[in-house]
């Protein structure tokens, strides 16, 4: 598969590469902190599942929750990255009312998970290899509120301590389709892997990304980091605008300043959170209330020997065993409820006739509504039905959209609702002789100049098909017009 | 009572299991002679009602037949512990009405064992200082006292209201922690028993943290002996803390009495600071005979990064201090000083409620975290603590014990080092190597001052060989023959 060529943005002086590196903050799914046991369930009452360690009581201890260990290395293997078998918990030091103990507990110079790579798949079948510098495991903060008292703010400490693993990439991707790939594959990974839920909306994942420019060829330009993105919809915005604002800088004669942004929805646009100048100075050493983390082989294979089919092997397998074209499958295989879904509806079908069922029609309704493949009102079972009455001649490719526009009104299985709406397809041919023998009666103009443009012959089919109320089987058609024509 | 209060523990014990007395009476006695001695500032928080209620309790499971290794035996704690329900305070304005819902484990583990909480001595605010001037609650003075010295002499610190305590038989025995010092060099200063075991050995859950890597819990009393029987109460595993040792504790009192006789003894040529009093030097050669007497082999060992140690030390411990206390913060307990907004109220808090010497540490620890400065100082010291601790491990492949001076002198005035830090610091300068290697030490009194103060030796073990280091602390403290006791000024 070809690496994709970077795209250029067009300047008013020349073209510009767009460089860019994410920062993917996904919660670690365990149902307890990193360092404590307080649960991490969403959406309970404020600081009600906060023990004395996340509240940084005096005297109190961290101890590391090794479910959250295991999660992380079963991520790196994953992210195909390598596992450091020693890594060493620092702390980040920096004042902040919801940060309770005034310092975050996380990974500094040696992160549980070192370098690896993964591909996306692109648009046209073009694919970017973009790498993974480290995955580190961190500690979340609270939330601070600030809309409750005219003069105070509160605390919410239910998510600090909750385990965090930081994925870091390299500046690899290309333009904000690229960066939006690169979260969508990353979620993908975490979900197979259940290692996170993925859920974007409850914060579970959430991007900081960094954006350069540079002239084709060049030194690398100044990057701004854009904080806590937490939507693919916001990703692409805030790159777009963000590759805007630092070309329109530059052709004017600026700098691009190193600085930490933020994105506002709202607006559509990043503003300036806090300057290089104001950047804090973490303090990072190892936290000295933890040893170092030692990983010993047997726990990290017996993590690998538990790891699920991964979404770019099964995406291998659908091209191999069915034959798919390498686009369909990696949008069959890039989400794990989908190519379970086409799994089940493939069993014992053509593969590609379902393929493109599945991705086409059926994929483009569930949009359509706005629903999520969990939630789709149509069985697998369903549309195998539906797709076997096509493969059969049952009901024609036409009328089967139409039935499928029903399923998902109704519910009902493809048989009942073609058997209401008297859809099923006519394959008898002295039936259709008869509509082909009257269209040709009522057009004998038609006829002659067919002849001379056998084009027109399409029209003939047209008008057959409407006459048969779209039932008629279109290659029997085609064949006794042919032959009544003589074309 | 005062027949009652000169039990140490050992006696105290034997008192209690012949029914010569009961808890309630040792306790109400020392009770007493705590109120009596207000004017040594050991106490932070006195608690009358809950040690009569314990020692009523202790007298009860002894009638049962349940009898743990401290049943009944009134106890100070160090104002560092956290203790469930009682302020705590760590001799800083900032912990201003903090009482913990918990109870640290060291704490618990004695309270397990049926020791009688009789009240929360004073220390150096955050166990940081040598004198025990920087509490928040005023300085403790030193039982033992001197001609000339008419503010009273220091006890040493950070432990000093428990050696105080100890030294005043204001209580059977006291906790202390050491993080550079702070049990061996006031046990020192006051003629009693301090002894810091291998770091992991005591939890340090519960504990309010100064240096995490170097804080441990030990016992502080009136003898070796007493010092193993409490020992053996607080240490042990502790999940809740990552760097306690899952090893199994064994019975220090069994091995004190072992004796010297063929062990090795390393004396370090490098133990001399300039200016160390020709006594110090004295007691030490002292010390080397009573134990070559008692069969041990001497042996000149050389630990040669010593004069690294305090450096180190004064790097690493504030580094890891100015994150420890960060906490301190005013958001979610202890003093809280409005502001205009919410850096306004983190200055004004912390402006406020640390003193001056937490301050200094808090402003040295986050200089050597910086970035730039961190490579030089931060790093640099964590490499030369290892190579102390590889000094140690060599000269330990030949020796059994290390012995040493505790201090380079002894006990001084009150306000006479308070201008001059590094004055101050030099008084940890043969505890904090040990420390630093993470090694058992013990303080032993041995001798007096020609001014008629009490001086100690240090014994240091192999790590997790405190019962070595017991028994050399015994057959130091037979040797000598310490019996010195302060004359009771303080009486009301």
């Amino acid at each position: 598969m070809a690496e994709a060529e970077a795209k250029l943005v067009e300047g008013a002086t020349g073209s510009w590469e767009v460089i860019i590196g994410i920062e993917c903050h996904a919660q670690v799914a365990s149902n307890s902190k990193l360092f404590s046991g307080a649960a991490t369930e969403f959406g309970a009452d404020p600081n009600s599942q906060v023990s004395l360690v996340d509240a940084a009581m005096p005297g109190m201890l961290p101890v590391l929750n090794e479910y959250c260990v295991e999660q992380a290395v079963r991520t790196g293997l994953g992210l195909n990255s390598a596992i450091n078998k020693q890594s060493v918990f620092a702390r980040k030091n920096y004042f902040y009312p919801d940060l309770p103990q005034g310092y975050q507990i996380s990974q500094f110079e040696l992160p549980i998970v070192g370098e690896g790579e993964i591909v996306l798949d692109l648009a046209e079948g073009a694919q970017r290899t973009v790498g993974i510098e480290r995955l580190h495991l961190e500690q979340d903060a609270g939330k601070s509120i600030h809309d409750q008292d005219p003069a105070l703010s509160f605390v919410d400490l239910n998510r600090s301590g909750v385990a965090l693993m930081e994925i870091v990439s390299k500046p690899d991707m290309r333009s904000a389709e690229e960066a939006q790939a690169f979260l969508k594959k990353l979620r993908t990974i975490v979900r197979y892997l259940g290692t996170c839920d993925g859920n974007m909306e409850q914060g579970s994942m959430r991007g900081d990304i960094n954006v350069s420019v540079r002239r084709p060829g060049e030194e690398l330009g100044t990057r701004a980091e854009i904080k806590n993105v937490n939507s693919f919809r916001f990703v692409g915005q805030a790159v777009e605008y963000e590759v805007g604002r630092q070309i329109d800088l530059i052709e004017d004669g600026g700098e691009v300043q190193q600085e930490t942004r933020l994105f506002d929805p709202r607006s559509g646009e990043t503003r300036s959170m806090r300057s290089k100048e104001e950047a804090h100075d973490y303090r990072y050493f190892p936290d000295p209330d933890l040893l170092p983390l030692v990983l010993t082989d047997e726990f990290i294979e017996g993590i690998r020997a538990t790891l699920p089919v991964m979404p770019d092997q099964k995406k291998a397998r659908f091209i191999e065993q069915f034959g798919l074209k390498p686009y369909d499958a990696g949008v069959l295989a890039g989400d794990k409820a989908s190519s379970d879904f086409f799994e089940k509806v493939v069993e014992g079908r053509d593969p590609r006739l379902v393929a493109n069922w599945v991705t086409g029609e059926f994929f483009g309704s569930l949009n359509k509504l706005g629903v999520e493949i969990e939630d789709a009102p149509i069985s697998a079972d369903n549309l195998g039905e539906l797709i076997d009455m096509i493969s059969d001649d049952t009901i024609s490719g036409r009328n089967a959209k139409d039935v499928l526009d029903i399923m998902l009104e109704t519910g009902d299985a493809p048989g009942k609702i073609v058997e209401e709406e008297g859809l099923k397809q006519v394959t008898d041919t002295g039936a259709i002789e008869a509509i082909v023998d009257e269209v040709i009666a009522q057009n004998p103009d038609k006829v002659a100049e067919v002849k001379e443009k056998p084009k027109l012959a399409g029209w003939f089919v047209g008008q057959v098909m409407k006459a048969s109320q779209g039932k008629a089987n279109p290659a029997a058609v085609n064949k006794i017009l042919a032959e009544k024509l003589g074309l | 009572m005062s027949q009652l209060i000169d039990l140490d523990i050992a006696g105290a014990r034997d008192a209690l299991a012949k029914g010569e007395c009961s808890s309630e009476e040792l306790t109400n006695g020392y009770l007493e002679a705590i109120d009596a001695a207000k004017a040594l500032n050991a106490f932070i928080t006195v608690l009358p009602g809950k040690a009569i209620e314990m020692a009523k309790e202790s007298d009860v499971r002894r009638k049962a037949g349940e009898v743990g290794a401290l049943e009944g035996i009134p106890l100070a704690i160090k104002d560092l512990f956290c203790t469930e329900g009682v302020l705590t305070t760590a001799a800083s304005h900032i912990l201003d009405g903090f009482t913990p819902p918990y109870e640290s484990t060291v704490t618990a583990n004695l309270w397990g064992q049926g020791a009688v909480l009789l009240g929360k001595t004073n220390l150096d605010e955050f166990a940081m200082g040598s004198s025990n001037e920087t509490s928040y609650y005023g300085p403790v003075r030193n039982p033992w006292s001197m001609e000339g010295a008419a503010d009273g002499l220091v006890p040493g610190g950070s432990s000093g209201g428990s050696a105080a305590a100890v030294a005043a038989n204001l209580c059977a025995g006291a906790t202390g922690t050491d993080t550079g010092g702070s049990i061996r060099q006031p046990a020192a200063l006051t003629g009693t028993v301090g002894m810091k075991p291998t770091y992991g050995r005591c939890s340090r859950w519960g504990t309010i943290a100064f240096a995490s890597s170097l804080d441990q819990a030990g016992p502080m009393t009136r003898t070796v002996r007493d010092a193993a029987i409490m020992l053996g109460a607080m240490a042990g595993h502790d999940a809740k803390d990552s760097t306690s040792i899952d090893t199994p504790v064994p019975d220090y009192e069994a091995a004190i009495e072992g004796g010297v006789n063929g062990l090795t003894i390393g004396v370090p040529e490098e133990y001399r600071v300039d200016g160390m009093p020709k006594e110090i030097e004295d007691l030490w050669h002292q010390g080397i005979e009573w134990l070559k007497a008692q069969g041990a082999e001497v042996k000149t060992v050389s630990l040669e990064r010593t004069k690294y140690a305090l450096p180190t030390y004064y790097i690493v411990a504030p580094a890891e201090a100015s994150s420890n206390l960060a906490r301190y913060d005013g958001v979610r307990y202890g003093l809280r000083v409005p502001g205009d907004d919410i850096t306004g109220m983190y200055e004004n808090t912390r402006a406020e409620g640390f003193g001056a010497e937490v301050k200094r540490r808090i402003l040295i620890g986050t200089y050597v975290l910086s970035a730039g400065y961190y490579d030089a100082y931060y790093l640099q010291a964590q490499k030369v603590r290892t190579l102390i601790a590889q000094d140690f491990a060599e000269a330990f492949v030949d020796v059994d014990l290390i012995l040493t001076p505790t201090a380079p002198e002894p006990a001084f005035g009150i306000g006479s080092k308070t201008d001059d830090p590094l004055s101050m610091y030099l008084n940890d300068v043969f505890t904090v190597p040990a420390s630093l290697a993470g090694l058992p030490g013990i303080s032993v009194p041995a001798g007096m001052s020609a001014s008629g103060l009490p001086l100690g030796l240090q014994l240091i073990g192999k790590a997790f060989d405190e019962e070595t280091v017991l028994r050399g602390g015994y057959a130091l403290e037979q040797a000598a023959g310490f019996s010195g006791k302060p004359s009771p000024w303080w009486r009301s």
